[in-house]
């Protein structure tokens, strides 16, 4: 016998269930008055630098339906491309800007909105850029353990196109669906959980 | 936003150790019918961290509110406090590496005594709690400790099966310091013979997995004549050490 590794083993995920609202946007299930607002609704501030833009866009399940009791949450460098984290080491991020946002999608229709900045290009482990991009969390009932994608911007034809993650893509046709149609100033960035249609999601 | 940055401890910049994912349940186990068409079908994309999943957010304790961990006074009226068992729910917040995680910001939410969520998607017959809400939050000590004070929830029944009732559980939500940490999971209370029969805890294949999320009575923790303890320990993913890291692409 060899010595131990000494390692435990990650807790296991288990589902957020219909009424993840309860505990992550409180004031959203209408449970006022026990946190002043909902946490990751504001990201922006008067102060922040860099392009504003609008994130929307709906989760749909394998029948087409949109999810109407998910929660997202999103995760980006500021304008600069600098993560608002302790283990960002590059410099220090936009103290204006968190980078982290969460909305539940709306109980009639589905939809998300994050009003954001667009993120400055991130470097991949061998320094080469990294084109703009979003990170995605999932969480909804039926949804085991949390979903991660990325959203690319699709008015960076150029970066996106030289992006090391969307090189990893084998069926080519398939990269289309991490990248978000520009709309004046909204990106539409919507979620297939299964079909033919289905988003490219990772395991990171 | 965080106390952790403005500790003297090094930050970490090493890439997480690969999820085991046969130890967390699959996207797709059609005993949890809702499952079936919220699961991709095609395979993941394995992505060695980059700085996007490497960093995450970091939360201080300005956002805590004075009663944010304590589920019976929070939502109460003044002077009144939430009906049910009362318990106290502690534990540590650890890495695969067994190191504590300091300034992790722990959300949880949950029932009341008699199952009924306040919710407005919710229509059990179990009345609301005037004196309960169910959410609260917390941030890890330096040592990652953590502890809540809440009432046991109680069973509750949904539309999976005819006849399928969740077991006792609470819901948490945590956070690590690298967004690729993210986890959302449930414990459950030792003893509860509900554990065994739940679809959605038998998303899990492996008993010792279910077992870790099974909080245990701790008796020498309750406070004589006022709440009993529960120890519910929470593991997130470990990290590599960036001391021999390269640059190279493909690893």
């Amino acid at each position: 016998m060899a010595q131990s590794l000494n390692r435990l083993k990650e807790s296991a995920s288990q589902t957020a269930g219909p009424y993840v609202h309860i505990g992550l946007t409180p004031n959203f299930a209408e449970i006022d008055g026990v946190y002043g607002e909902d946490l990751g609704i504001s990201m922006v501030n008067d102060k922040t630098r860099g392009e504003r833009v609008t994130i929307v866009g709906r989760i749909f399940d394998g029948t087409g339906t949109p999810l109407r009791d998910a929660l997202v949450e999103i995760w980006q460098a500021d304008a600069a491309g600098l993560y608002n984290s302790p283990s960002e080491m590059r410099g220090s991020a936009d103290p204006n800007f968190t980078g982290w946002g969460r909305c539940a999608t709306n109980m009639d229709n589905g939809e998300f909105r994050f009003e954001t900045i667009k993120p400055g290009s991130v470097p991949f482990k061998d320094g080469r850029g990294q084109a703009p991009h979003v990170s995605f969390w999932i969480v909804a009932r039926g949804i085991n353990l949390g979903l991660n994608t990325r959203m690319y911007f699709g008015d960076e034809d150029e970066a996106n196109g030289k992006d090391p993650v969307l090189a990893r893509v084998e069926h080519r046709s398939r990269v289309a669906t991490l990248i978000a149609p520009r709309e004046g100033d909204t990106f539409r960035f919507d979620i297939h959980l299964q079909g033919e249609k289905e988003t490219i999601f990772f395991d990171i | 936003m965080s106390d952790v940055r403005n500790s003297n401890l090094k930050p970490e910049t090493g890439a997480f150790f690969q999820r085991d994912r046969d130890w967390h349940p699959a996207a797709f186990t059609p005993g949890y019918k809702t499952s079936v068409l919220r699961s991709p079908q095609k395979a993941l994309l394995s992505l060695d961290n980059t700085l996007s999943e490497i960093t995450g957010p970091v939360f201080g304790h300005n956002i805590l509110g004075e009663h944010d961990n304590d589920l019976i006074t929070n939502f109460a009226k003044p002077g009144e406090m939430a009906i049910g068992p009362r318990i106290i729910v502690y534990g540590r917040v650890l890495d695969e590496r067994g190191k504590g995680v300091p300034g992790a910001l722990l959300e949880f939410w949950q029932a009341n005594a008699g199952g009924r969520y306040r919710h407005r998607k919710e229509g059990y017959i179990a009345p609301l709690d005037p004196n309960f809400g169910g959410c609260g939050r917390t941030i890890t000590d330096e040592d990652g400790n953590y502890s809540f004070r809440t009432i046991q929830p109680g069973p509750y029944p949904w539309p999976n099966g005819i006849n399928d009732w969740r077991p006792a559980h609470i819901h948490f939500s945590v956070f690590g310091h690298g967004f690729a940490q993210r986890l959302i999971t449930q414990m459950y209370f030792d003893g509860d013979p509900m554990i065994w029969q739940c679809p959605i805890v038998k998303t899990i294949n492996d008993r010792a997995a279910i077992e870790a999320l099974t909080a245990a009575l701790d008796r020498e923790a309750t406070i004589p004549m006022d709440s009993r303890a529960y120890k519910f320990d929470i593991v997130l993913r470990g990290r590599r050490s960036t001391m021999f890291e390269n640059r190279m692409e493909g690893n």
